[in-house]
């Protein structure tokens, strides 16, 4: 079989192959059936994943230098922490302030840089999430518990098969010379995604 | 996410500090996940399942009992096997549905989500 790197088809390696074949034949089979199946995985998913994008996160509020290299290029400077792969690849790096919030759509979980971030929510695949997104991203942010004030402004981006968005959070407060280490367990997966915001010092307390 | 007591009995499953799995790929966690369905709906019981996953963990040379590389490619190898003991999956019907799979993938634009459309049985 040739192996060509054309980009404009999707490409699934053997070991996807082989697990997309056993999903496909178990559920036409009824012994697995595939809502119940992502229901599953989402009980567990908070483990998923090594937490590279918040190493990256980390280093970006610790170190200035690599703060610039981030916003600059992405790419690079996650590459740079060792982290690669072909879900990885040309990622941009969009940073929360005062004046703006940013939130990442995508219904497409080939999209989604998992290596980065760990495995997508289920809830971020769904096309209803995405619609209203866009639509209406204040109230999708409250329904996560997340209210900004009014001047901030909401932007949101749509992940393509080019560019994949990481969320750079606002630093908490009350975080002043913490060590990249410990500043890394803030940084959650939904922060980076934009659907809620850095922990808080103090619920790193509560969960200890 | 703690795991029920028969699952932690998996030989050598890799799992967290708070005793939840660990993944490093979403296809380990959606073929872990089927495992558990599978087990669910009666194909197998625990111990068919440890006892296949323990046969081929053997096959790799690493002997200590720490983190294991690779750990979900014996898994998938150990389940494809289980399943096809157990006569639900055979290797010509699982080999069909990869090329169709691929198929799928190869006609479907980047960046657009993969379906596999069956012609028929």
């Amino acid at each position: 079989m040739s192996h060509d790197h054309d980009h404009d088809h999707s490409e699934l390696s053997d070991i996807e192959l082989r697990v997309r074949a056993l999903e496909t034949l178990l559920t036409e089979k009824g012994y697995v059936d595939p809502p119940a199946l992502d229901e599953l995985i989402e009980t567990y998913e908070t483990k998923i994943g090594p937490k590279n994008g918040a190493r990256v996160v980390a280093k970006a509020w610790s170190d200035p230098e690599y703060h610039a290299r981030l916003m600059n290029d992405a790419t690079s400077a996650i590459a740079e922490l060792g982290f690669t792969g072909r879900q990885g690849e040309h990622m941009v790096a969009v940073e929360n302030t005062p004046d703006t919030h940013n939130m990442v759509v995508c219904t497409l979980c080939s999209c989604y840089p998992w290596t980065v971030l760990g495995l997508p929510p289920v809830w971020y695949k769904s096309a209803p999430y995405r619609s209203r997104a866009v639509r209406d991203p204040r109230g999708v942010l409250a329904e996560f518990g997340v209210t900004l004030p009014d001047e901030t402004d909401i932007r949101v981006w749509d992940s393509t098969a080019e560019v994949r968005y990481l969320v750079i959070p606002r630093r908490p407060e009350g975080t002043a010379g913490w060590s990249e280490d410990r500043l890394a367990d803030l940084v959650t997966r939904n922060s980076m995604i934009g659907t809620a915001l850095a922990l808080d010092p103090s619920d790193l307390e509560d969960a200890a | 996410m703690t795991l029920p007591d028969t699952v932690q009995a998996t030989p050598r499953l890799p799992l967290d500090q708070d005793g939840g799995p660990v993944f490093n790929a979403p296809w380990e966690a959606r073929v872990f996940a089927m495992t558990l369905q599978a087990y669910d709906a009666g194909i197998f019981n625990w111990r068919e399942w440890a006892e296949a996953l323990g046969a081929e963990l053997a096959k790799d040379d690493d002997n200590d009992n720490g983190e294991m590389p690779g750990y979900y490619n014996h898994w998938l190898n150990a389940f494809e096997r289980l399943l096809a003991d157990k006569r639900v999956a055979g290797a010509k019907q699982l080999e069909d549905l990869k090329q169709a799979w691929n198929q799928a993938a190869r006609a479907t634009p980047h960046g657009q989500p993969i379906e596999l459309k069956r012609s028929g049985n």
